[in-house]
């Protein structure tokens, strides 16, 4: 093995060491809006970081099959993750499908598991699954009713303005995501008052660009709220949802979609639908689920990000 | 999950017990890799019309302008049914994959 690997083509051995960060997770840096992948180097850009945070998602706390029959066990592991991560995040956001079907005990389990994250807040968005039933009255009513109890909000961090966006109520008969004009209203007035050097995060269940309308992947009226960000230097937008990586770069808007602590869906348009990706290789769950690191270094533009894999 | 489907057996049973008189015809959707099977139906008035979940993610049969009972979540292996006691052309979808349409004709 140490023969061939001596001997090997550069390319072959760079392919080889991606393969290794692979495993490990991938540290993206975002320098002037465009993404470099880099090698997980834990101590470097944590030193450097005026502050981080985690990125959960998608833990369908009530699913019970394959691929995974106890997504309770790994979103456990996703928090002993989160807490054995070299620097204590300032927080942690949660994009949504805390519960498979908006059950108050699933609600419970979830709140319950994150009082164990050793972070000082943890904020919420409903995914679609959390508004079943009672259009998402039960979810804000423990995981917080945002502005107007409306479930979307806003706070500064450290010079970062975030937004918590709700694109999961209201939706309509062959539609996508939705926001809705009153929210739609409320962010233009939320961000009115901001300089254009502000860095902005952004926050919501569905991503808020067209990345699969066929499987819903996507926000029927996000154009709209895209329209208001784009005079901002650096804006990057998280969400969840597809149970996978996926990213896109639009001029100073960069968008990322999380992993989930449950189950994987499908690449886009790969097989009939979407839905828990069944045949996994035994024993390889974990390598498709996991957390999502960010930091923040002031005076660059974007965030550093980073992806931890459970397995 | 049994006892679900024996309630469910004895309030059929009851449901058509009931209705002796005017025994209605159950149609039956099912609802597969996010897509309602088949997507339109043409029943009679009086028509029973039961969709059944066999997708491992939950759907909700909502209806278009609340002209017919909306279901409950369902899961996988879950059932609902409505009655359709009036012509007309009756549209849903699910209210948390709102991509997935159907429709039911009354005639």
């Amino acid at each position: 093995m140490n023969d061939e690997r001596d001997n090997m083509q550069p390319e072959r051995r760079h392919f080889l060491e991606c393969m290794a960060w692979a495993g490990a997770g991938t540290l993206w840096l975002m320098k002037g809006g465009v993404a470099h992948a880099g090698m997980l180097a834990t101590g470097a850009a944590a030193a450097d970081a005026t502050f981080g945070f985690v990125q959960i998602s998608d833990s369908h706390i009530g699913f019970h099959q394959a691929p995974n029959p106890d997504p309770v066990a790994s979103l456990r592991q996703s928090i002993a993750l989160i807490n054995a991560q070299p620097k204590r995040p300032d927080f942690v956001v949660h994009t949504g499908d805390l519960s498979h079907l908006s059950k108050p005990e699933q609600f419970d389990t979830v709140a319950e598991l994150l009082k164990g994250a050793k972070t000082s807040h943890v904020f919420y968005v409903p995914g679609e699954h959390d508004v079943i039933g009672d259009d998402g009255n039960a979810f804000f009513a423990r995981f917080g009713g945002g502005v107007n109890g409306n479930g979307w909000y806003s706070f500064d961090h450290h010079g970062v303005h975030f937004v918590a966006l709700v694109n999961v109520r209201h939706l309509q008969a062959g539609g996508l995501g939705f926001l809705g004009d009153e929210q739609l209203s409320w962010l233009r007035q939320d961000l009115a008052g901001l300089s254009a050097s502000t860095p902005i995060v952004v926050f919501a269940h569905m991503p808020m660009w067209s990345l699969y309308p066929a499987w819903g992947w996507g926000t029927q009226d996000s154009a709209q709220a895209l329209t208001l960000l784009r005079r901002f230097g650096s804006v990057t937008v998280l969400n969840g949802h597809i149970h996978q990586i996926q990213q896109k770069i639009e001029g100073n808007l960069t968008f990322h979609t999380a992993r989930s602590t449950a189950y994987p869906q499908p690449a886009p348009g790969q097989g009939p639908a979407p839905g828990p990706l069944k045949n996994l290789p035994a024993g390889k769950l974990r390598d498709y689920i996991g957390i999502r690191d960010v930091r923040h270094v002031r005076g660059t533009r974007g965030l550093a990000i980073t992806e931890h894999a459970l397995g | 999950m049994r006892w679900h489907s024996v309630a469910f057996a004895v309030s059929l049973l009851v449901a058509s017990v009931a209705h002796a008189a005017k025994p209605a015809t159950t149609y039956r959707v099912g609802i597969r890799d996010f897509q309602f099977q088949p997507r339109q139906i043409v029943v009679p008035v009086h028509a029973r019309v039961t969709w059944t979940n066999h997708d491992e993610e939950p759907h909700i049969v909502t209806s278009v302008g609340n002209t017919f009972h909306s279901s409950p979540a369902l899961d996988t292996n879950d059932h609902y049914s409505a009655t359709f006691d009036k012509p007309g052309t009756y549209t849903y979808f699910c209210s948390i994959h709102p991509q997935m349409t159907g429709t039911i004709v009354v005639r």
